[in-house]
């Protein structure tokens, strides 16, 4: 074991404690409603942050003969409110196809979701207004400065002229930009751009956070950053945070629950001491099973290997990951 | 890692330091979310944002605009002041140049708005489009926005087209209300090849086809436009060609109104509304196999 390793799991080991010690991930669901005013309708009291039930979907034309990519096999998900879930796996494993099912991206042609008790079929609106987005790529556009981009996404969220620069202001400084709000993004390293992708999706105060791989391509320093003002915000706020990601110890460090996906279903769900104290006791030759070997336990292979994502997957990973430098 | 659930700060917190000494940052406007804007405010609203982005980008890099000022000019200058001392095509009483100016305008307006859709297939692959198909915005009211940023470009670039025509000499109205004339027209025809490029984008998924197509279908549009001479010169086919081709309302309205030449203004803006709508609708309903 490497010191970076043995720093990594110590401070994994720390973080467990802490959510032991909190009673986090051991909670019932119920009952543990943040009370943030956003939200409309059937989001008031939603004690589940998201719910999905047999959620499917597949990729390709129905043709007789042809077979469809089935990217979501029947995924049961519940997201707690208020806290930090984690939906790991490789590349292809469904992570994005599902979170793009709960963001309203694409249509749920089978199983339901429920984002704060709004189905995302029906209530898309609604739904959108509760959301704060940041995709796998580098999405803040290059041309405009910092700010900018933030004061655009304040504007779409319909926030009132005369509290949009101080709305914007907040957002920046949420995530520590001031200093660079007024730069163009294209002068920014990898890291801020996360950073500020983090203000645009908190200026509309939203009740759940929905990250896909915010930290894909970012080196260790800047992954450490934004995990930081990810868990600082949600502190603050006390929004829920789902979070996509196929590093194994930065959702053992940061997330309360993680759900291990492959194939396009939910492998095993829990908390990460939970999951491992079930492979503990399940495999007497792992007295000190890592998530990883969680999710070789549950999933039957290893994290890595086999069949990663299609074209696009690798494509769009790349890009991302060369973007950040 | 902070307990679950965080007890959120009150809207009001004031930046205090916190028990370690750090200053923490007033985050109280950000636990309450904007009102929602609802009806008919909602699509001006969208169009503002939209065209707010495409003018600041402007101010930061104006680049774009002096090279696409080359084309124009150099039609200008070298077809427009050849053609006009061969005369060779009949123009009445009016100077070819006066004739070609407004034609050049709406040339190079249609040439912004035709490739738009190359940017938003840009804003796909870079997660642009993606996140802005997570806020609260309508489809048609994205669109709608996007089409209008590309009209905004498009007028400023008339705008540099009209002073190198006058430069030029081109006996041109300054009256403010025909100008604002000229800006509604350019901002329909801008909205509407846009929006045709949105849709063809929502059709063929990547650059490289679009740009095919984009390419493809320009010229026919201009040659098959009054935008160069007048249509009684086509042939019969072309001429019908012509009366269906948006680009020969635009340039009929740009005419009558720039240097007052016969026009039919009220067909001319309402053939270049209807179209924009028909856009709108079309690069709306496609604009989901962009999010896919």
């Amino acid at each position: 074991m490497t010191d970076d390793d043995a720093a990594s799991r110590d401070a994994t080991n720390r973080a467990a404690a802490d959510r032991d010690a909190t009673g986090a991930g051991t909670d019932t669901g119920t009952g543990t409603s943040t009370g943030t005013s956003a939200g409309t309708g059937a989001a008031a009291g939603a004690a589940e942050a998201v719910v999905c039930r047999g959620l499917e979907y597949s990729f390709g034309k129905p043709r007789a003969g042809a077979a469809r990519t089935k990217a979501v096999d029947g995924v049961d998900l519940e997201v707690r409110t208020g806290e930090v879930f984690g939906l790991l796996g490789p590349n292809g494993a469904g992570k994005t196809t599902t979170i793009r099912a709960i963001t309203t991206l694409l249509p749920v042609p089978a199983g339901m979701v429920r984002v704060f008790g709004n189905d995302t079929a029906r209530r898309k609106m609604d739904v959108r207004r509760l959301l704060g987005y940041v995709p796998q790529q580098l999405s803040a556009d290059a041309g405009l400065t910092g700010r900018e981009n933030v004061e655009l996404f304040a504007r779409v969220f319909d926030v009132p002229r005369a509290e949009r620069a101080a709305r914007v202001a907040q957002a920046i400084a949420a995530v520590d930009l001031v200093e660079a709000a007024d730069r163009l993004v294209g002068t920014y390293s990898g890291g801020m751009v996360r950073r500020l992708e983090l203000a645009q999706a908190l200026v509309s105060a939203p009740r759940l956070l929905v990250l896909d791989e915010p930290t894909i391509g970012l080196d260790p320093i800047a992954r450490t950053s934004v995990w930081e003002c990810i868990d600082a915000v949600r502190a603050a706020t006390g929004m829920t945070v789902l979070v996509t990601t196929h590093y194994m110890d930065e959702a053992d460090q940061y997330c309360h629950r993680v759900g291990l996906m492959d194939r396009g279903r939910i492998r095993a769900l829990g908390t990460p001491a939970e999951l491992k104290a079930q492979v503990r006791e399940q495999d007497p030759e792992l007295p000190h099973p890592t998530l990883d070997d969680v999710f070789r336990h549950f999933a039957g292979r290893n994290l890595g290997h086999g069949q990663e994502g299609d074209f696009s997957d690798v494509r769009r990973t790349r890009r991302t990951a060369s973007r950040v430098g | 890692m902070s307990a679950v659930p965080a007890a959120p700060l009150p809207a009001s917190a004031e930046q205090v330091p916190a028990a370690d000494g750090v200053r923490r940052p007033d985050l109280g406007l950000l636990l309450v979310p904007p009102r929602a804007r609802t009806g008919w405010r909602l699509v001006p609203a969208r169009v503002l944002a939209m065209c707010a982005v495409e003018l600041q980008k402007l101010r930061h890099d104006r680049t774009e605009l002096y090279t696409r000022a080359v084309q124009p000019a150099l039609w200008l200058l070298i077809f427009g002041e050849t053609f006009t001392k061969l005369r060779s095509i009949p123009t009445g009483n009016i100077p070819y140049l006066d004739y070609l100016a407004p034609g050049i305008i709406a040339q190079s307006a249609m040439f912004i708005a035709i490739f738009y859709g190359i940017m938003i297939i840009w804003e796909r692959d870079s997660g642009v489009l993606t996140k802005l198909l997570v806020t609260p915005t309508p489809r048609a009211a994205l669109v709608t926005g996007k089409a209008f940023a590309a009209g905004v470009k498009a007028v400023i670039q008339a705008v540099v087209v009209i002073l190198i025509a006058a430069l030029l000499g081109v006996a041109m109205t300054w009256n403010p209300l025909r100008l604002l004339g000229v800006a509604v027209v350019v901002l329909l025809g801008s909205a509407f090849f846009s929006c045709l490029s949105m849709t063809i984008a929502g059709i063929v998924l990547t650059r490289d086809r679009l740009m095919g197509i984009g390419q493809a279908i320009t010229m026919p549009l201009f040659f098959g436009s009054n935008a160069l001479y007048p249509v009684g010169l086509m042939p019969g086919w072309l001429q019908a060609i012509s009366k269906a081709n948006p680009l020969s309302y635009q340039v009929d309205a740009l005419r009558g109104l720039l240097i007052g030449t016969p026009a039919h203004l009220p067909l001319d803006f309402g053939v270049l509304a209807l179209a924009t709508v028909l856009g709108i609708t079309a690069a709306s309903a496609l604009l989901g196999r962009l999010a896919k």
